[in-house]
């Protein structure tokens, strides 16, 4: 997904040369052509992330597209509140762009756990959220934000995620893509774990459950037609991210159903639990001891469905 | 501003001062000291220094100011309205109820404020973006930032500080109203700054140091910048927390209370005979 969106920017900035892509010193081998080919739109701001958002501001008030980049919880909550005022209170067409949103970074130690992210920038007045669920999507959504005039948070993965998208798809902002249709259950997924979502379902599919599988790439605004259809036409709606239970996607569709009119349906949040993670480990190793990869998805899933159905019965 | 009708800068530094005690004292709102301390140096940036046009506030090749001192917002719209971007009549809704005019620095439906402020430390890092963005594009625009002592506890202002030198943002001018008093103490004892003035050479502005209300020596700060080519400015205003009032003068108290009453009456009947 860095990848993606580094190609897709580098070819967006040669043709506008308003986007500036300002770096927090970090984004090495990743930024270098950028960086070397487009000297007047790059910055590094330094180990400095207050001054380096606050800059984008008034980059951004002087006329420019301007973006931040950094990883895991540095552009978000090290400079939270120049992120709330210089940049959503001035409606600044300012892009916060993290890389290692989730467990990317897990080895590293719970300072680089960015579980918490989607969960305090959904919280922001003016804000759009925005976490692509594969390469394809990150191009596409790395597009849609610079085409989009105001704030916007991009959540990226790291690189060398495998392509879930078979083919090309229709992007836009704010509208969930439909991946799989099925009638037992809604699988809604945001960003990475898209992939694991996808593979669960296929088991599930095995298992003679059908699945409905929702991409939400953009978290604010979230696509409620979207849950309103999943919780009208599918049994039940589980959300999938490899984020907080707390704040994030599964909060954002329990805030939509508790408050829809005539229409019941069961929800299942999986996430990570709110709390700091008592041990460090790969992305693959965290994933699978927070109960996210495709095998522990299934389960959960496959469990949760037939304690619904038993509910029903009786 | 039209630099061939010269405007008097005491008698609008005065005026300044007068519509901070009106404003404060009648919203009862705190924040009056630092304002009269920084009424001298908006006057010579807004009537000598600032490139501007109230007609066309979003004029791409303005200069701009910062007032990063939000607290301090009744000297700025006071300057703003005397500039000409709003009959002065406006003022009159400070701190009041569904005003714009709120008790810190707010953009929102006020011509002529470049960012809304009020937590402390983040003007000086917008203003050099701004200052930044103008260099790239080859705008002739420069950027002025007012900053509070106390505000220099603020790590993201040492941030912005780092950076500028080491771009070479000469069209960016920092001014520190150094009044020596923040909100619980004389700043000497809470956080000790000094050498102030050092400190910034030392991070690479070239600094000029004054009686931030001897207006020949503002005025001649403000008009004289860069003092040198390839280097940011900082200006070290040494001030009196309430000047010009003589029972608010060097009084913390003056931080937190508003000039009711009788206090009003007297602060505006010394101002009015401030030459």
């Amino acid at each position: 997904m860095r990848t993606a969106f580094i190609n897709e920017l580098f070819a967006l900035a040669k043709q506008d040369p308003r986007i500036v892509l300002i770096v927090g010193d970090l984004g090495f081998g990743v930024v270098t052509p950028f960086m070397e080919h487009l000297p007047a739109q790059f910055l590094n701001a330094g180990v400095a992330e207050q001054n380096m958002t606050g800059m984008a501001a008034g980059m951004a008030l002087s006329g420019k597209i301007a973006l931040t980049y950094s990883i895991a919880n540095f552009p978000t909550l090290r400079c939270l509140e120049q992120v709330r005022n210089d940049v959503c209170y001035h409606n600044a067409n300012v892009k916060v762009v993290s890389v290692g949103g989730g467990f990317t970074y897990g080895a590293m130690g719970a300072t680089h756990h960015a579980v918490e992210d989607l969960a305090v920038m959904r919280a922001l007045p003016g804000l759009l959220v925005v976490a692509p669920g594969d390469p394809i999507e990150a191009r596409a959504a790395t597009r849609a934000i610079i085409e989009y005039t105001g704030p916007c948070y991009v959540r990226l993965g790291k690189a060398g995620e495998p392509i879930v998208h078979p083919s090309t798809i229709n992007f836009e902002l704010g509208k969930a893509i439909h991946i799989r249709e099925g009638r037992d259950a809604t699988l809604i997924s945001i960003g990475g774990i898209l992939q694991n979502t996808v593979r669960a379902a296929e088991r599930l599919a095995k298992e003679g459950i059908e699945t409905r599988v929702l991409s939400m790439h953009t978290l604010k605004p979230l696509d409620v037609e979207a849950v309103l259809a999943a919780a009208r036409e599918t049994e039940a709606i589980f959300t999938i991210e490899e984020h907080s239970i707390l704040g994030g996607l599964g909060t954002a569709v329990a805030e939509v159903l508790a408050e829809v009119e005539g229409i019941k349906a069961p929800l299942k949040r999986i996430g990570v639990p709110p709390a700091f993670s008592p041990h460090i480990g790969s992305q693959e190793y965290m994933l699978q001891s927070h109960g996210l990869t495709d095998e522990a998805i299934t389960l959960t899933v496959a469990q949760t469905l037939r304690i619904v159905t038993s509910g029903r019965a009786v | 501003m039209d630099p061939q009708n010269k405007v008097n800068l005491p008698e609008l530094a005065k005026r300044i001062r007068q519509h901070c005690v009106r404003m404060t004292g009648k919203a009862n709102a705190s924040h009056v000291g630092g304002s009269l301390s920084a009424a001298d140096l908006l006057a010579a940036i807004y009537g000598r220094a600032l490139r501007y046009d109230p007609r066309r506030p979003d004029w791409t090749d303005r200069d701009r100011f910062i007032m990063s001192k939000g607290h301090a917002c009744s000297a700025l719209y006071a300057v703003l309205a005397e500039s000409g971007y709003f009959p002065v009549e406006r003022l009159e809704s400070f701190y009041q109820n569904g005003s714009p005019f709120a008790g810190h620095v707010m953009h929102k439906n006020v011509p002529g404020v470049e960012l809304s402020t009020g937590s402390l430390g983040h003007g000086l890092p917008v203003a050099t973006g701004m200052a930044i963005a103008a260099k790239r594009d080859g705008r002739p625009s420069r950027i002025f930032c007012l900053i509070s002592d106390g505000e220099c506890d603020e790590g993201s202002v040492w941030e912005a500080a780092l950076f500028a030198p080491h771009h070479k943002l000469d069209n960016l001018i920092v001014l520190i109203d150094y009044n020596k008093i923040q909100s619980l103490g004389a700043v000497k004892d809470v956080i000790d700054l000094d050498p102030l003035a050092d400190k910034w050479r030392a991070f690479g502005w070239a600094v000029r140091e004054m009686d931030g209300h001897d207006m020949p020596s503002v005025e001649e700060a403000v008009m004289q910048v860069p003092y040198e080519v390839g280097r940011p400015t900082c200006i070290v205003a040494h001030t009196i927390k309430g000047k010009g009032v003589s029972f608010m003068e060097n009084k913390l108290l003056w931080h937190y209370r508003a000039p009711l009453g009788e206090d009003m009456t007297k602060a505006l009947a010394e101002l009015e005979q401030l030459k």
